[in-house]
Formats: C-alpha cells, structure tokens, sequence
C-alpha cells in the first residue's frame, strides 16, 4: 500500500493556474462504505424499477413460489388448533341407560372417583342434557313436544393419563358397569388427525425448502443475465481500481431486493387468500361451537417472510457472483 | 516510475510476446511505446497494469515489486495508474460526468469533493459544457478526451495510454497529444503506446522501440533527438 500513498496528488509550483487546493479529505473508512451500500442499493432498486416488465416477472416467478408454503403453513396452523386440543379429547363419555335413577348415577360417580386412572368426573343428568341439547341445536321446540326425555344421562371422566393403551383399557372397564349403555372416546380420530398434520407439516417444510432453492436459482439466473449485460462496465470498473467486493455490492443488493420484493408480494397473495377465504371459514367456525378461531398472517410472520425471501435473494445471487463475476477480468 | 528487469512473457501455447526487457522510465518521465503490430506494446502495458502477470523477470512500479502484489492489493494499486485505451472505453448508459466520476466513486470521494475533482478534468480536456450529455452523442475525439479526463480525475502519478490516438486525424491526434504534455509538466509520468510515428517524431521525447518481443531501441534513456 505505499505505492498508492506516494502516488498522491503532486504539483509542481510551475502550474499556477489552478486555485491552490487545501489538503482534501482523505476518502475511505466506515462512512465511505456506508456511504457506497446506500448509493448502491437506491442504484439497484433504481435499476429494477426502470426495467419495470421484466424485474415484475421475476419478482411473481419468487412470490408463487413463496405464497405457495406460506399458505400452506397458514392452513396446518388453523388445522393444528384440532390437534392441541388434545387434552379434552381425552376425555371419556359415559352413556347411562334411560331409567338410571338420580342415586345410581352418584353411586357409580362415587365408585369411579376412586378409580386409580380417573383424576375427575363431571355428572350432567337427564334434565341438563336436555337443556344443553334445547339451547344450541335448534330442534328445541321438537323436543317439548316429547312426553319423555329422551336423552341419557352422562358422566364425562377426565383419565389422568394421555397413553393411548391406557385409556383404551380404561374404556373396556367402564364399559362393563351396570347401568352403562355406551362408552364414547374422541381419542382415536384426534390422533389420526394429528398424525396426518405432522405428516403433512412435513411435506410443507420439504416443499418450502425445494421452492426456496427455486427461487434462489431463479435469482441467481436472472443476476447472472445481469452480469452479463454490464460486462463492458465491470471491465472498467476492475481496470481504475474497483475490488472485487464494490463490483458485486450492486449485484448482491439486485438479489436481495429481487428476494424482498417477491417476499412482498407473495404476503399480498396470501392475506388476499385470507381474505376470500374468510366467509366461508367463519360459517364453518359457527358450526363449531365457536371453539375455532382463524389463525391469521402475523405481522412477525411477515416479517419473517421477508427475511427470509430477503436472503434467498441475495443468497441466489451471491452464488452467482461467485461463479460468473471472478471470470470477467480486463484483458 | 515504471523499471523491468529481465522481464519475459509467454502465452500459453508458447508464443513469446516479449523477451528479456529491461529499462527504466524515471518519475515525471514521457516516453512512447512504438513498434509494428504484434511488436508486444499491449503486452507491455498489460504488464505495468498487472493485466497479465510476466513468466520470469520483475516489473517495478513506483518502487512496487508487482511480482509481490497480491490480489487483494491490486485495485488499490490500479488506481494510482491512469489508463487511456484506443476505443476510450466509456459507458453509454451514464453521462460524461458520471463516467469521469467513476474511478472517485470506486475511490470513496464523497460526492462534492468528487463533483469539483470531475469539473476540473473536464475543464482541463475543455468538455465542461457537455458534462451531462451522453458520450455517444460526441465525436471521436471528445470521446476521446472524455477517456482521459477519466484517466487523470484521479490524480494518478502515471499515465498508460494504448494508441489513444489510433482513430484519430492527425489534427485531433497533435491535440490529444498536446494535452498529454500538459499532464506531463505539472509531474505526471506519461508512457504511450503508439505506431503514429509521423506524430512520434514531431515530439521530442524518449521512444521505446518494440520488435517481435525485443526492444531494439530507448532501453537507455535518450531522446529522439540522439538518434
């Protein structure tokens, strides 16, 4: 580096007629570099902006490819909510025969209070079936016209453990009490149900992980078509001293704003897909008893996104850099 | 400034474009670079520019050993050499003023300091008033003089010129010429590879004579006049 720092401006007093110059600031350091990231980076959006048809394609080619997994993720998250509630699933209905008495039913609560799988049972009888029953199915009115409650007296027991091979044994036994009709567990379909969302948690993240490739790749092309077009410019610009690194920066910053934008983008695919789908969910939701609510698009959510999609891009064109930039040199 | 030492190239393939080159060019020095096509003067600036590297023998700039420059030091080390091509080498897709810019912006000036360094190469090369049109829409030799506003906006302490009046009338070629000398005065070393040996002559200084890879002329300092 001393060959550069002897090299600067010398005059002889011979030429007079420029205004004697003050000793200038010497350039580089932090602020040169900040000052040079912000220039490149405004340069490049630029650049992006003013080639608007072609930057626009690429940027839908990033944001299908990350709406896809987004929404996918949305739907498995709002499916979960099934699964969590795996806790009252558990939970073991007794069926009493119709002409089970007030003090039989206390008999056999008794009785299973002290089992040693139960932790708690809850008794609703006849009448509070009934109410139950008038009050959210709508068929009330056709009940009150019955002499006869027609509805069986339950206890709900809560086993205090969550092995399936357990409670299953747990329900052959209650099964054989006197005065039990019927025996009804959630269990097994719940389990199914969160096999299936782990499973399919699964291909989500293996079909996120192939489509972020993709849209490292698709970045990484179009970066390298780039690098192309401004071959004549890169030449130059190594011949009067750019490194290595100033003549990536615009590249890389390409990259990332191809990742950020098409990260935007696919975030307004999504919440548009929330949108559409709303009614229909919040018609299903009723139908639930209201116990099911729609997850949406968080903001820390987006905010990952974009990072995410952020670095894919640069990533992409990182990768490109490194194996198209080294080649071009003056010659 | 400039010294080779012994200096060889081969290209791959074995074709010897330059063989045993010595000779030594001082600061503040200006000297042509002539000889037929092929003669290897290309060859030569390539080398001083580290654009190729020499197969044996040593080169020497501003006291720098290039055979020791590592890569990571080569842009800096490219900025205290202004080049001139033939073809000048601008970019269309920037105005007159941002092409002389570029080597500040590489640089880090900050953009004022840059601004009245560009003016004041192009006030020198007399294209102050075209600073914001588009190189394409000038002629030759503004072109020309453009390529060298950007070769010298960087205070550089040497000066390479490839045939930078190759396209040229002989009117534009004295001129440019002219203003090569100017630089030479206030302390720049100028070298110029050139085949315009009408235009050599009417100069008094130094010319070093290239033939199939030899220097048959200049290796000691002498000026035209000697000869």
């Amino acid at each position: 580096m001393a060959a550069s720092r002897n090299a600067a401006p010398r005059k002889k007093p011979a030429k007079a007629d420029k205004p004697k110059r003050q000793k200038h600031t010497k350039p580089g350091g932090l602020s040169m570099l900040l000052r040079n990231h912000q220039q490149v980076a405004v340069d490049s959006l630029d650049r992006l902006f003013s080639a608007a048809a072609a930057s626009a394609l690429t940027w839908a080619m990033i944001a299908i490819a990350i709406a896809l997994p987004l929404f996918l993720f949305l739907v498995l998250q709002n499916l979960q909510q099934f699964g969590s509630n795996i806790d009252e699933a558990t939970q073991v209905s007794l069926y009493m025969e119709l002409d089970t008495s007030e003090a039989e039913l206390l008999t056999v609560q008794n009785a299973l209070n002290s089992h040693p799988t139960i932790s708690s049972t809850e008794v609703i009888s006849q009448s509070q079936a009934l109410e139950e029953f008038q009050a959210l199915s709508g068929f009330g009115d056709v009940l009150s016209g019955l002499n006869e409650n027609p509805l069986p007296a339950v206890i709900v027991i809560t086993p205090n453990t969550e092995i399936l091979d357990q409670v299953r044994s747990l329900v052959e036994e209650l099964a054989t009490i006197d005065k039990v009709d019927s025996v009804q567990y959630d269990l097994d379909w719940l389990q199914r149900l969160y096999e299936i969302l782990n499973l399919a948690q699964r291909l989500t993240l293996m079909l996120g992980g192939l489509l972020a490739f993709g849209v490292a790749l698709v970045v990484g092309n179009t970066v390298r078509l780039a690098i192309e077009n401004r071959r004549d410019e890169i030449v130059v610009v190594k011949l009067v001293g750019g490194t290595n690194a100033y003549v990536a920066r615009p590249f890389l910053y390409t990259g990332l704003w191809y990742g950020v934008g098409g990260g935007l983008l696919a975030t307004v695919l999504v919440l548009l897909a929330q949108l559409v789908m709303q009614g229909p969910v919040s018609q299903l939701a009723g139908l639930y008893n209201g116990e099911f609510v729609l997850i949406k698009l968080s903001l820390s959510n987006i905010f990952n996104v974009l990072f995410l999609s952020g670095f894919l891009g640069w990533f992409g064109a990182w990768l490109s850099v490194l194996r198209h930039l080294k080649a071009i040199e003056p010659r | 400034m400039i010294k080779f030492d012994a200096v060889s190239k081969r290209y791959p393939g074995g074709h010897e474009a330059l063989s045993n080159i010595s000779f030594h060019l001082e600061e503040g020095a200006f000297a042509f670079l002539t000889g037929h096509s092929g003669a290897g003067k290309s060859t030569l600036l390539k080398l001083i520019m580290q654009m190729e590297k020499a197969s044996s023998g040593q080169v020497f700039v501003n006291n720098q050993n290039l055979n020791r420059l590592s890569k990571r030091q080569l842009p800096y080390f490219r900025r205290n050499i202004g080049l001139v091509f033939q073809d000048h080498q601008l970019l269309f897709d920037r105005s007159v003023f941002e092409n002389v810019a570029l080597p500040l912006q590489i640089a880090g000036y900050d953009s004022r300091e840059a601004g009245r360094r560009v003016r004041a190469a192009l006030d020198k090369v007399g294209l102050l008033k075209k600073e914001n049109q588009n190189p394409i829409a000038l002629s030759g030799g503004e072109q020309q003089r453009v390529g060298i506003a950007r070769a010298v906006v960087n205070k550089p302490a040497l000066l390479l010129a490839d045939e930078p009046t190759g396209n040229l009338d002989p009117q534009l070629s004295a001129e440019i010429m002219e203003l090569f000398e100017e630089f030479n005065r206030v302390g720049v070393s100028v070298l110029i590879a050139s085949h315009d040996l009408s235009l050599i002559a009417k100069l008094q200084h130094r010319i070093l004579t290239l033939e199939h890879g030899r220097m048959i002329q200049g290796a000691t300092k002498k000026t035209v006049s000697d000869y």
